[in-house]
């Protein structure tokens, strides 16, 4: 058999292999984004629970709170990136580390000093990789955010956020992550997670409620003590359940072009197989009848 | 008689929701005990149990969180919710 030949027979198999694996993983990102999806539906009564409580507390009090002050000379700014810890998902995490490259830029036009907090491996790779400094790192569930990796995040961002800038605090703190707008479309955003702004289904108090009559208790101060924090971890729980949405999501599309390249590969290689078979089969044939003839003539 | 509207709600799931005649819970101040008409208040819980009156007893263990009444809603939030005790 031709050297071509078992070349091309290679060739598909090893496409094939590949289609298996890419195949299998479209499978399970198209199940899992279901979940993810799922999980992002069951934080919303949370979200929406906590937002009301607050604008209430924000409407019925005149209370001011060190989260939500802002502050006049902001010169260190945090940045929360999030990507995934694994590749193969297309663009998504190199998108997300494009969006946060700009605004570093626009923060640091701004004479802002730019501290980054890294979620997910790539981004911490791309970092490392170019020896760029970074406050903290934290890796291994960008794909199933718990309640509590996003509570330890936001510990950590309200603990900055509430030192004082020159003992290594930060002054705002803006998140880069993916917003899940539908199955086809995931947009890399920037929001302002630090000072809040409560714009948010902030409710109008009903006509009988002239004046404040909630019953703060302990007082409106310590609720919003405990509140605010809460509802920052909240806010960046959302985000990384809308990151690991998207995350699957694109890796769902990325497999599924890979799986559909490598059909197509295999039908090309296929093609190319078959000719060489029919080439060699023509030349066998005409080696025989050109051998046969000359037998013929030379007796 | 008016009823309370409860929902209990964990940070990545709603736990309960449906009519109450009473809920109990514990504040950091101390116990505290909401009927129907009461005036609106958003209180900080304390670690404890809540014990919701809704045709029998249903309780569950919060790790602290807030609790809002509200026109006779009563919302109960908290980061993890123990819903062991809070049958179907």
């Amino acid at each position: 058999m031709g050297a071509q030949i078992r070349e091309y027979r290679q060739r598909i198999r090893s496409v094939g292999a590949t289609k298996k694996i890419t195949r299998a993983m479209e499978l399970m990102a198209a199940s899992r984004v279901v979940k993810a999806q799922q999980a992002v539906r069951e934080s919303t009564p949370y979200a929406r629970a906590l937002t009301r409580a607050v604008s209430a507390v924000a409407t019925f009090s005149s209370e001011d709170h060190p989260l939500t002050t802002e502050k006049e000379d902001v010169r260190r700014a945090a940045v929360v990136i999030m990507t995934s810890d694994r590749g193969l998902a297309g663009a998504y995490s190199s998108s997300v580390i494009k969006e946060s490259e700009r605004l570093v830029a626009r923060l640091r036009e701004e004479g802002k000093e730019v501290v980054p907090y890294l979620l997910g491996r790539k981004v911490i790779g791309f970092y490392r990789f170019r020896r760029r400094e970074f406050a903290e790192e934290w890796s291994g569930f960008s794909e199933k955010p718990t309640f509590e990796m996003a509570r330890e995040v936001g510990e950590r961002l309200v603990a900055d956020f509430t030192t004082a800038t020159d003992e290594g605090g930060v002054d705002e703190v803006h998140v880069v992550f993916t917003r899940f707008v539908t199955m086809v479309t995931q947009e890399p955003e920037v929001i302002r997670l630090l000072p809040l702004e409560v714009v948010e289904g902030e409710e109008k108090p009903a006509p009988e409620d002239l004046l404040p009559l909630y019953d703060f208790e302990p007082g409106a101060g310590q609720v919003l003590d405990a509140l605010l924090p809460k509802y920052v971890n909240a806010r960046l729980f959302n985000c990384m359940l809308q990151a690991a949405a998207s995350e699957l999501a694109a890796r769902q599309r990325a497999m599924k072009s890979a799986t559909d390249n490598a059909e197509e590969l295999i039908k090309k290689y296929t093609r190319l197989a078959n000719q060489a078979r029919q080439a060699e089969i023509t030349q066998e044939i005409s080696e025989i009848v050109g051998g046969a003839s000359a037998l013929a003539e030379s007796t | 008689m008016a009823a309370l509207q409860v929902e209990l709600v964990a940070a990545d799931r709603k736990v309960w929701e449906g009519e109450a005649s009473q809920v109990s819970a514990r504040s950091v101040e101390g116990d505290l005990g909401v009927l129907p008409g009461h005036q609106p208040m958003l209180c900080v819980l304390a670690e404890g149990e809540v014990r919701i009156n809704s045709g029998g007893w249903r309780t569950a263990t919060v790790d602290g969180g807030f609790m809002s009444v509200d026109h006779d809603r009563v919302t109960i939030v908290a980061e993890t919710v123990d819903a062991a005790g809070m049958g179907s």
